[in-house]
């Protein structure tokens, strides 16, 4: 089983699909606004890559910085590549002819995004770095996005991470219907300063969420509150650029946002309700602090969650100040904070 | 060391106010001879509660309550880490510092009568609440049926040989001398829970601060509010009669700019308006009793000796009645946002523990709470304005006896010098001749009203000496919302650019003009959609509420009755801005954010 559509997809999949995947199909099955798209499983990267590579790997020293660099970057040219068996290939081919078939689009765009298989966040995180590719149409585009996001398993410090902790683990792809995004950007479900369980944060900007988590530019900043359901503060952020497609050469392009533009709310009050909405049934659906990326659709105006991951700063902190009954705590009060033993 | 603000040796006094310092006893001045030690502490304007300079005997207000809260902190619940208050007067105005315990052994050593001596206050809350309130009323009904003699020419013969009273002379000096006992008495119990009750809302605002840091106070205070509370009783009377006078169809004699003389003779020549003034005569007891102001000085009267404020807030009603308008305080509808707020905040928690302290404090804090606001009719309304009348007919014998014109004139003698005038008179009376008092004290009273008038005109620094690096007692930022940031901020001028910074007391945001009040007196001119801009607001300004866009004060914390009222009414609020009855002129447009906390002046 080569590819998986998101709608078929569960939380039980993560070692055949990665955590994104995994993530993005259990949202879809609960029926959050997830754009449709499919899973290359694990098994293609297996076959394809790992068997390749053995030899290769075994000979990296984690300890030598500047030869890691370069035996990085050897082993990433030679996976970018590499032939896909024609089982393979037919098979990605396959998940994106459904795809169009499902939205009634001819080579509709996508973005084709890593979903790593990791024993742990932090090698994830170094797995999935940058492999993000946007605007991709057609079947060749998306082949090639497939072949990069699996290179891009053997960036240095991925490389030098598995070495030093070991673990298995591996690569899947998310190949996902693109969102045409007027606004975007990044969603906690709860305040990330200061832990704040209440608050929903809400970075925004225009185009395409990249630059807000790319932090090429100064995002407009929301801080919303789940009980009084109102904005408690607004910051508006500079928004000089914004990602957008590039429907000439293909993939997208940074312009410049129009200076009467630039210091605009990019969300109204509605759409940071809207948001901070699904953000809570986001939350308690998995039960816990998330961290989400979003995106509102250009023409028809509607929000979609592009990623959800958990919170994992504050949701393994304990902030309250527990005591041992409300008399120790008033006691507390009056002694200025000073322990009451 | 270095001084951010004056030190209270270096305070000038302005000019036309030479020589204030006699008219008020030497333990409350600053002494050169204490220098060193007076200076280098740290003094806060406790504007809160006496805004205005102190007439001569109203300095008695400031002295009861001390005796009182330091008696509870330090003496009584042996607060670990602080004594008591101590309070100075600086041109007529009152500073104040807490007297902190640094010593961890002497600490330790306290705590251990602290927590059973609090435990079983709050263990027994309903019980000595009950007892309290037995006390209480014994006092107002001492004060009420206290008897003030007058200096006859012949003493009655039934009384004298027959019943063998104690001459007019003695009886003048023991029923001046029993109402200030029961003033003092009042105010022993006025702080005999309300710290607690305090204790019990500051820990839970704390825990809802480390749990939810972004909480805001009035989401906090929305989770305690909606209480029944003796404070809005005399309001609801005023709503009351304000139905009545639609009901009866006398309501077109209450219009703008009428005053209440001119409303009542009208009244009182028609059947529905004699039958509107004998519902106003059943309700008046005891709850115009309220106070005009916060109940700290003698010239803020009673509602039934100055009808302005309470004939003015019905006006409003009535208008508001006729407009189609609800008037009852949105009761339910508090309670139930209370509920939902609370439930959702609960939910939010990462663990049963906390979710148990939680309901825990909460349960706590809306059972000892309403005591705070409650307590504030029975002591400094009903109780506090009692006194006055009282002290007010031992003026009217002093005047009587050509001590000084008006019966009032006795608030500008100071509590000890009053005692000293009835020896005077009552040896002058009982010695056939007048008392050296007639010579002594008019000019005096002359001279004390110009040195007032003019300190009135003076604006006190927000603190003097030396700025601590953390403030320790919990109660002095709780009640003055006084802490070492703000300090600074007052400190650095903070506002000098157009804006005005304090405290966001109640959220929401409104633009309009300025109405600056800096006594209550004036409260009558404001109008509909101003903003009020006030030295502080007393709960008895509540009937103008319904009328203003957005409230500022000078002084306040989040425990001040402005910011409680404010809350409960949904009105923006910005309170202890320091300066803002200096800053803003009446007519300016400004921007009331209560939510950070910043006034802006628009034009």
């Amino acid at each position: 089983m080569y590819v998986v559509p998101f709608h078929s997809l569960g939380l039980d999949d993560v070692t055949l699909v990665g955590g994104k995947c995994a993530h993005l199909g259990d949202l879809t099955q609960a029926g959050f606004p997830v754009p449709p798209g499919y899973a290359v499983t694990t098994m293609g990267f297996e076959e394809v890559v790992e068997g390749h590579l053995a030899d290769l790997l075994a000979s990296i020293d984690p300890d030598d910085v500047t030869a890691l660099e370069q035996k990085a970057e050897h082993v990433r040219t030679v996976v970018e590549a590499l032939d896909v068996p024609s089982e393979i290939a037919d098979a990605i081919a396959g998940g994106y002819e459904q795809l169009s078939a499902d939205l009634g689009l001819t080579e509709p765009p996508v973005a084709v995004r890593s979903s790593a298989v990791a024993e742990d966040a932090a090698d994830a995180s170094f797995a999935g770095m940058q492999s993000t590719y946007l605007w991709l149409r057609g079947v060749d585009e998306v082949l090639a996005g497939v072949r990069r996001c699996w290179a891009s398993y053997f960036n240095a410090e991925a490389l030098s991470y598995r070495a030093q902790h070991g673990g298995k683990s591996g690569m899947s792809v998310a190949v996902q219907y693109m969102v045409d995004a007027r606004v975007a950007g990044v969603m906690f479900t709860l305040n990330p300063v200061s832990g704040d369980p209440s608050s929903i944060a809400i970075d925004a900007s225009y185009g395409l969420g990249v630059t807000v988590v790319g932090g090429e530019v100064t995002p407009d900043s929301y801080l919303f509150s789940k009980v009084t359901r109102e904005l408690v503060r607004s910051e508006i952020g500079a928004k000089e650029v914004e990602c957008v497609a590039d429907h000439e050469q293909g993939g997208t392009v940074n312009r410049e946002v129009e200076e009467e533009r630039r210091m605009l709310p990019c969300l109204t009050p509605e759409e940071i309700t809207r948001l901070a909405d699904i953000g809570r049934s986001v939350e308690r659906h998995y039960g816990g602090p998330q961290d989400l990326e979003w995106a509102i659709d250009r023409a028809i105006d509607e929000i979609f969650l592009l990623q959800a991951r958990p919170e994992t700063v504050w949701s393994q902190k304990r902030r309250t100040v527990l005591a041992e009954s409300p008399l120790a705590a008033i006691a507390a009060t009056f002694m200025g904070g000073r322990p009451t033993r | 060391m270095s001084h951010e603000f004056p030190s209270p040796f270096d305070v000038e006094t302005p000019a036309g106010a030479e020589g204030w310092e006699e008219m008020y006893p030497y333990y409350l001045l600053f002494d050169p001879a204490r220098r060193e030690e007076e200076a280098n502490r740290f003094w806060f304007y406790n504007g809160m509660h006496f805004p205005e300079p102190m007439p001569a005997f109203d300095m008695i207000t400031a002295e009861s309550c001390y005796l009182s809260i330091g008696l509870y902190q330090g003496r009584v619940f042996s607060i670990p880490t602080v004594l008591g208050i101590e309070h100075r007067v600086v041109n007529g105005y009152v500073y104040i510092t807490s007297n902190e315990v640094s010593d961890p052994a002497e600490i330790e050593k306290r705590l251990e009568t602290f927590l059973p001596r609090i435990g079983y206050y709050y263990a027994n809350w309903d019980t000595l609440v009950a007892r309290w309130q037995v006390e209480v009323d014994a006092r107002i009904a001492e004060l009420t049926a206290l008897e003030i003699p007058r200096l006859a020419e012949l003493e009655d013969e039934q009384e004298l040989i027959h019943d063998h009273k104690l001459g007019s002379n003695y009886r003048l000096m023991a029923a001046y001398d029993q109402a200030i006992h029961l003033y003092n008495e009042l105010n022993q119990l006025h702080f005999e829970l309300l710290l607690l009750a305090y204790g019990a809302y500051l820990t839970f605002f704390q825990f809802c601060q480390s749990a939810f840091p972004d909480m805001g106070l009035q989401t906090m205070s929305q989770m305690i509010a909606g209480f029944d509370t003796t404070m809005m009783r005399p309001d609801d009377e005023l709503k009351a009669l304000a139905a009545k006078a639609i009901e009866l169809g006398v309501d077109g004699s209450f219009t703008e700019g009428r005053s209440a003389e001119e409303i009542l003779e009208e009244l009182w020549a028609s059947e529905p308006g004699r039958e509107w003034i004998a519902d106003l005569e059943a309700r008046k007891h005891p709850w115009f009793m309220m106070s005009t102001g916060d109940g700290f000085y003698h010239h803020h009267r009673a509602w039934a000796d100055d009808l302005r404020l309470p004939f003015t807030a019905m006006v409003g009603y009535i208008a508001q009645l006729r407009a189609g308008q609800e008037l009852d305080r949105p009761r339910e509808r508090l309670l139930a946002e209370r509920e939902r707020i609370a439930d959702e905040y609960r939910d939010l928690l990462a663990t049963d523990e906390e979710r148990t302290q939680f309901t825990e404090m909460l349960g706590l804090c809306r059972h000892v709470f309403p005591h705070a606001e409650s307590h504030k009719f029975f002591i400094e309304h009903w109780g506090t304005s009692l006194f006055f009348n009282a002290i007010r007919k031992v003026g009217a014998v002093l005047a009587e006896n050509g001590f000084f014109p008006e019966a009032d004139d006795i608030f500008y003698l100071n509590i000890h010098e009053v005692h000293e005038a009835l020896s005077d008179v009552g040896l002058a009376w009982a010695g056939g001749a007048p008392g050296r008092g007639t010579v002594y004290w008019p000019k005096r009273v002359e001279r004390r009203k110009e040195i007032l008038a003019t300190l009135a005109e003076w604006v006190p620094p927000p603190a003097l000496g030396v700025v601590p690096e953390v403030i320790n007692d919990p109660t002095v930022q709780l009640l003055w919302g006084v802490t070492a940031e703000r300090l600074r901020a007052w400190a650095s001028g903070a506002g000098d650019e157009g804006g005005v910074h304090g405290y966001a007391a109640s959220p929401g945001r409104a633009e309009g003009p300025a109405r600056v009040v800096r006594d209550v007196n004036e409260i009558g001119t404001v109008q509909q959609g101003e903003v009020l801009v006030c030295s502080v607001t007393a709960p008895s300004w509540a009937p103008v509420f319904p009328k203003i866009a957005a409230a500022v004060s000078d002084i306040g914390g989040m425990m001040s009755h402005a910011a409680i009222i404010a809350r409960e009414y949904g009105l923006p609020a910005v309170v202890g801005t320091g300066h803002a009855t200096k800053q803003i002129k009446t007519g300016d447009r400004v921007r009331v954010d209560g939510d950070t906390g910043i006034v802006t002046i628009l034009d």
